[in-house]
């Protein structure tokens, strides 16, 4: 098969703490998977293995071509003299020794690069006086400009403004249809995703429930990997998975929300 | 005051402020400052535990240097970078301590290792200092981007193969290579302000990394240029002009910077 990701059976532990536990699902090319699951559950740490840079215990990690990577926020000072188009430049040969000549091949690709996740307005600007969804659109741009097969990002919809999130969820959905780039994005709601994903990883208490959202996104489905009794609530289009009971296993953030008494 | 001695003067100084303006620049990038200021300090030890044994300062300066830069990396890996960084320096500055309390001629020497002999610089010196000036250069042009993308961005560079552990370790040993030389001349003191000062300064007046570092470049020489004429005036210290120079710079980058905010938040409102 041609598929690009291949988890297998994949076990993490840290601290001596079983993280994941048999976690297995596949991703073929320009497919879009939502990496779905409350904070804690291990969405990073799983996005660690599939770069290389978390070991796994149990299972095996197949990888049939290059990753890009968008983490999830940028520890970066308002005065830092990097201006956007000098990121999305790094993306293209960051990671190469020697010098390179600057180019005009090179200045329209990273000019290409900006239009396409909607930055060029900024492009002049310093990276760290940007606001969080300006700079997750850099870092789009910075991770694709390589053209990966695979991008990964990780929460990059957390803390954002409900304008910011339609428009990377847009970016992300067009540029992967575009260049057929598979998308593996983690959040701890699922709902801005729902219309975008091909195939959803639900991680809860250390395991995996893969399939189509249709599939996953089911009472039963939850139940038995929270390992309790959860509802899943349809409201004004919007998905929420609910605890019956507040045991502190499903979390009652905005988006699980964990009914009263 | 540009004949024999003097002209030794300028050239060292000039060799010095385009190493620390480069290394400088990425000092500040990566939070380093701390270890810019413990390396070329602590170093000062070697060069007196040298002098206790009778050998060449300069091989107790790069052999201190380099431990330096060897154990704020090793500790970096178990604590955090500052702890890291004050616990080597602390250590070195107690051999230092030592080394010094054992030897009887040693206070005047000490004394120009922490702020410099400008003004001594014999002939057989230039040559090393200048030299080894060109190879911290090169060596940090041949790590140029993938130190930009760990030193900004260290998440992303670690995910595309870039060890921030092993360019932390090869930039201090860069620092430790340009200290060992240049900490003789300038001094100890002389030299971290000629790394920080400059560079702090420069990013505030510019986005752009490339112009950023020729502008930490162009300060720290126009810093030790007037310094020099300054000291040869008036007999006062060098250290004492590089260090206020160095203040009214950054003081010059900040209100520059904070000016071209308030004009940026004007044509936006506009
Ligand atoms: N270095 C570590 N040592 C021990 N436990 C860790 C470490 N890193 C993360 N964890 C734990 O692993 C679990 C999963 O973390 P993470 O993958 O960051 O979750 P998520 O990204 O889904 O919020 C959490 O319970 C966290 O406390
Ligand atoms: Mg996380």
């Amino acid at each position: 098969m041609a598929e690009l990701l291949r988890l297998d059976g994949v076990g993490v532990r840290l601290g001596g703490r079983e993280i994941l536990r048999d976690v297995s699902f596949t991703i073929a090319p320009g497919e879009f998977t939502g990496l779905i699951g409350p904070n804690g559950a291990g969405k990073t740490t799983l996005l660690r293995v599939i770069l290389g840079l978390q070991p796994v215990a149990t299972g095996a990690m197949l990888l049939n071509g290059s990753v890009g990577y968008v983490p999830q926020k940028l520890a970066i000072e308002p005065d830092t003299p990097l201006r956007v188009r000098d990121v999305v430049g790094l993306g293209l040969d960051g990671h190469k020794l020697g010098i390179r000549l600057p180019s005009r091949a090179r200045r329209e690709r990273v000019n290409e690069m900006l239009t396409a996740v909607g930055a060029q307005r900024y492009a002049n600007a310093r990276i760290g006086e940007l606001s969080g969804g300006e700079q997750q659109r850099v870092m789009i741009a910075h991770a694709l400009i390589a053209r990966p097969r695979l991008l990964l990002l990780d929460e990059p919809l957390a803390n954002l403004d409900i304008a910011s999130v339609g428009g990377i969820v847009s970016v992300l959905a067009r540029l992967a249809r575009a260049e057929g780039t598979a998308v593996l994005i983690s959040a701890h709601d699922m709902n801005p995703l729902v219309p975008v994903m091909d195939t959803i990883v639900y991680v809860a208490s250390g395991r995996a429930a893969v399939g189509s959202t249709d599939q996953v996104v089911q009472p039963e489905v939850l139940s038995r990997l929270y390992g309790q009794h959860v509802d899943v609530l349809r409201v004004h289009g919007r998905i929420l998975v609910v605890a019956a009971e507040e045991t502190g296993a499903v979390p009652a953030d905005a988006e699980h929300v964990t009914a009263a008494g | 005051m540009f004949t024999g001695l003097m002209l030794n003067t300028w050239i060292t100084a000039t060799a010095v402020a385009v190493i620390a303006g480069v290394t400088g620049f990425f000092a500040v990038l990566r939070g380093s400052s701390f270890a810019a200021h413990a390396i070329p300090n602590g170093a000062f030890a070697g060069a007196a535990g040298a002098s206790l044994l009778g050998l060449n300062p300069f091989a107790g300066l790069a052999a201190f240097s380099v431990a330096g830069a060897l154990g704020i990396a090793g500790l970096g890996r178990r604590a955090r970078h500052d702890v890291a960084t004050a616990l080597t320096f602390v250590m070195m500055l107690g051999l230092g301590a030592l080394f010094v309390s054992w030897s009887t001629e040693y206070a005047q020497q000490a004394y120009s290792l922490l702020f410099g002999e400008v003004f001594g610089v014999a002939a057989d010196e230039v040559l090393p200092i200048v030299a080894l000036g060109a190879a911290s250069i090169a060596a940090i042009a041949v790590m140029f981007r993938p130190l930009m993308l760990s030193s900004a961005l260290p998440e992303v560079a670690e995910a595309r193969g870039v060890s921030a552990r092993r360019m932390e370790l090869a930039f201090l040993l860069v620092m430790a290579l340009a200290t060992s030389m240049t900490v003789p001349v300038v001094g100890a003191l002389l030299m971290f302000s000629l790394m920080i000062g400059p560079a702090a300064a420069a990013r505030s007046v510019t986005a752009r990394p490339l112009a950023a570092i020729g502008l930490a470049v162009g300060i720290a020489l126009v810093t030790v240029w007037t310094g020099i004429v300054a000291s040869y005036q008036t007999n006062w210290p060098l250290g004492f002009f590089v260090g206020v120079l160095g203040g009214v710079f950054f003081l010059f980058g900040r209100a520059y910077g904070a000016g071209r905010r308030r004009m940026a938040v004007r044509t936006a409102a506009a």
